[in-house]
């Protein structure tokens, strides 16, 4: 294999599996910030044990999402050498405000969060809570301004030529705010917020079906429930809006999302389908015209298709891309009608009474996890051939003083490396769970007790 | 050239860079010092103590680097990207060590089972030490240059790092940061443990004493670049003067047990290496073994005026930001370490 796919594979694989752990980070911050809310403000003890709980799963996610992240700061320069001194005068300073403005502060107040319990009093206990939970939030606004610029790249100037050109800033809030990067960003938060709400669903329907903490186990559903719902209406609309930029800015990726192919005629839009992309067509179940009226408003009007690109041009994996799409779709369908129908319950006061809707529940995390993935996976493999829209090919990126014996290295390395991790990760993530919330009244404080606690 | 307080912005951004650094290792080097001193405690509830007195900052410190990186990306892309693809393999190492390091901390404390605790330990200690060991082998290739031309692209081969002088660059910097660990555990500790720490911190103080002048001899005779500023400006023959009586307060503040002295000396120690280390190199940041007009500069390797303008904003808002509540959690945790039901 060549370096090109070694170094995509990489770079692939590191970061799909970081990406398991930030946004459950931001969207369990949000809940633990909710839970430890309503502990000031009624200063009930069952929020108090909420917030204790949760922040301790939390602490377990964000430390493997630490861990894993800083690959990624480095991989850029290790393997994609050339692409970062292109980007590095834009993209750069999105890094560097990232690292100041959101690590700096998630990680210095996270000792308080975790460790400060008995050493701050609430009030400062939950600042330290909100500032984490903001610290995780600010960490996507940076890198994904960063990416949506190489989607839709603006404020720039290209200085230089062949392997000494670059982009230069000429606008920095031209960048920060380029075409695509207020919905994109929105888009992931509200992911986010799914992937922690339904990790905190799928833990209190757990408990709800084994009968235990039922009383704490009802109250964090409700929490969640009322996040889960609320985020999955709003996903809807800017999920969408996020397709409408993509159909202004990126034509060849909008192709690819729908397997569009000829250009003269109106675009259909699949509900399922497969891409032929041997004989340049694609069947499946489909609205016909309905990917013309939701970017054109007219059923008739055709949309540029992938024929209109020469190959070069094109992305490699439309069938991917497509399958990749839809997946996304339909798994946000699925949420929205499962909050709102459990949501429809609650109102009705029956909602913990069907034990088939919580074995739903209690396997729910996994939707909005592989929503996360599949919607990442369409937007950067959509992108091809390109790194940076338009300007820089991906295969013209790599570290030239690289060979591909030495990702085959690294590869390896991480693979082995991560596979331990995830099994370690699921194994404690499910010991916690099974432990349950701790009783506060039970914790014993004196000095005979930590001697125990030593002697394990 | 734009400049601020009469000094032009690509010089500020290797200044503010080499600060980062420079605090990076002051920060997590006490945390990478006690992991490479763990596997000395022999006792539960000794690791127990060491792990939980950096357990509630060492993740504030280690998001230094992250800073660094991108600083470092964001200033000098061509730095970063040359310097990182040329030390493909140690870099790959690092990230690793750095992984197994954070999570020895996090699942070290999730399960009772001796055999659990041990691998966690072991994992720990030798994650730590590998990091401050390649950190050093890093400084020492950069200070000895590599093989690359005019297009700035490493050509050399990926073994040459292992040179005797970056081996020697990474002992030392393995001993001063044991060195600088030791005396932040003493700092936490308490009764049997603080005792056996005391004979610790005067072991590895004796270590790093033999390592920085074996160091610095190698240097004096084989880097002669690396003394040339200061033979051509003799007044900053202060410099080399400061860092030994800094070194030498150490053992003077050690003998006394104040300990808290020592450990500002040992900081104060850091901080002058890497002065001396950005004094000899400056204006090069990373220096060609082929011809010194291949050199990359903070001139020929920096982002645009108004990029490092810009990150100059950026930092004038968000490092005193930093600054005040790092301070803030490290006066949360000030004192002896106690262990809690949320201790590691």
């Amino acid at each position: 294999m060549n370096v090109e796919i070694l170094a995509r594979i990489q770079f692939a694989f590191t970061i799909a599996f970081h990406y398991i752990y930030p946004p459950l980070s931001i969207g369990l911050g949000l809940i633990m910030t909710i839970m430890e809310g309503l502990y000031i403000k009624t200063g009930r003890k069952i929020y108090e044990q909420m917030a204790r709980f949760y922040v301790r799963v939390f602490a377990l996610i964000f430390g493997i999402g630490v861990a894993t992240g800083i690959v990624m700061e480095f991989e850029f320069g290790t393997n994609w050498a050339v692409y970062s001194k292109y980007v590095g005068d834009v993209f750069g300073s999105a890094l560097a405000a990232e690292g100041i403005f959101a690590f700096a502060l998630e990680s210095g107040f996270l000792g308080i969060l975790l460790f400060g319990w008995n050493k701050v009093r609430p009030g400062v206990h939950f600042f330290s809570t909100v500032m984490v939970t903001l610290g995780s939030m600010f960490s996507a606004v940076w890198i994904v301004v960063a990416n949506s610029w190489q989607q839709t790249p603006a404020g720039y100037h290209i200085v230089g030529k062949g392997l000494n050109a670059r982009a230069e800033i000429t606008d920095f809030w031209a960048m920060v705010f380029n075409p695509s990067s207020v919905t994109r960003l929105t888009h992931v938060w509200i992911g986010s917020f799914l992937a922690g709400a339904f990790l905190v669903l799928s833990i209190s329907a757990f408990y709800l079906l084994r009968n235990r903490h039922a009383h704490f186990a009802r109250i964090s559903f409700k929490i969640a429930l009322a996040v889960a719902t609320f985020f999955s209406l709003a996903q809807l609309a800017v999920g969408h809006s996020s397709a409408e930029v993509v159909a202004e800015y990126q034509p060849a990726k909008l192709a690819a999302l729908e397997g569009h192919f000829d250009g003269n005629k109106a675009a259909d839009m699949f509900l399922f389908g497969y891409v032929d992309q041997k004989n340049n067509q694609t069947k499946g179940l489909a609205i016909p015209g309905g990917l013309s009226f939701l970017t054109k408003g007219d059923f008739k009007t055709p949309v540029t298709g992938l024929n209109d690109f020469k190959p070069e041009d094109r992305p490699g994996a439309v069938n991917f891309v497509f399958q990749t799409y839809h997946i996304m779709i339909a798994i946000g369908m699925f949420l929205i009608a499962l909050t709102l129908y459990s949501s429809f319950l609650w109102w009705r006061g029956t909602l913990f009474q069907k034990r088939w809707l919580l074995h739903v529940f209690s396997f729910s995390v996994l939707l909005p996890q592989i929503a996360n993935q599949v919607g990442w996976y369409s937007a950067e493999v959509g992108r091809q051939p390109w790194v940076v829209y338009g300007l820089l090919r991906t295969s013209k990126a790599l570290s030239q003083a690289v060979t591909a014996e030495h990702v085959m290295f690294s590869l390896i390395l991480f693979t082995v490396v991560y596979v331990i991790l995830f099994i370690l990760f699921i194994y404690l993530l499910n010991k916690k769970i099974k432990h349950g919330p701790y009783d506060n009244h039970n914790i014993d404080h004196s000095p005979r007790h930590i001697e125990m606690a030593d002697s394990l | 050239m734009a400049t601020f307080i009469g000094i032009d912005y690509q010089t500020w951004w290797f200044l503010l860079i080499g600060a980062v650094f420079t605090g990076y290792i002051i920060l997590d080097g006490f945390d990478l010092g006690a992991g490479a001193l763990h596997l000395f405690f022999n006792k539960e509830e000794s690791r127990r103590i060491a792990l939980n007195a950096i357990g509630p900052v060492w993740d504030g410190n280690e998001v230094w680097i992250v800073i660094g990186g991108g600083a470092l990306f964001a200033g000098f892309p061509e730095v970063y990207a040359t310097m990182l693809s040329a030390f493909y393999i140690p870099f790959m190492l690092f990230l690793v060590a750095i992984i197994f390091r954070a999570i020895s901390i996090e699942f070290r404390s999730k399960e009772p089972m001796a055999w659990w605790r041990r691998m966690w330990d072991v994992s720990y200690s030798i994650s730590s030490a590998l990091i401050a060991f390649l950190l050093g082998v890093v400084l020492g290739n950069v200070t000895q240059g590599i093989n690359m031309g005019a297009d700035h692209v490493f050509r050399g081969s990926f073994t040459e790092f292992l040179n005797p002088y970056a081996l020697l660059t990474g002992v030392t910097t393995l001993a001063l940061l044991m060195m600088h660990g030791a005396i932040y555990l003493v700092m936490k500790t308490e009764n049997r443990l603080y005792a056996k720490l005391t004979v610790m911190v005067r072991n590895t103080t004796i270590f790093f004493v033999i390592m920085i002048l074996l160091t610095s001899f190698y240097t004096l005779l084989y880097l002669p670049h690396m003394a040339a500023v200061i033979r051509r400006y003799p007044e900053l023959f202060f410099v080399p003067v400061l860092m030994v009586l800094a070194i030498a307060n150490i053992t003077r503040q050690i003998t006394k047990r104040k300990y808290m002295f020592a450990f500002i000396s040992s900081a104060v120690t850091i901080s002058l290496l890497m002065v001396l280390v950005a004094m000899e190199l400056y204006p090069n940041m990373l220096l060609s073994k082929q011809d010194a007009a291949y050199h990359l500069t903070v001139y020929n390797a920096a982002s645009s005026q108004k990029t490092l303008g810009i990150m100059l904003t950026v930092a004038a808002i968000g490092v005193p930001l930093v600054v005040g509540y790092t301070t803030f959690v490290f006066m949360t945790f000030k004192g002896k370490v106690e262990l809690d039901e949320m201790s590691y």
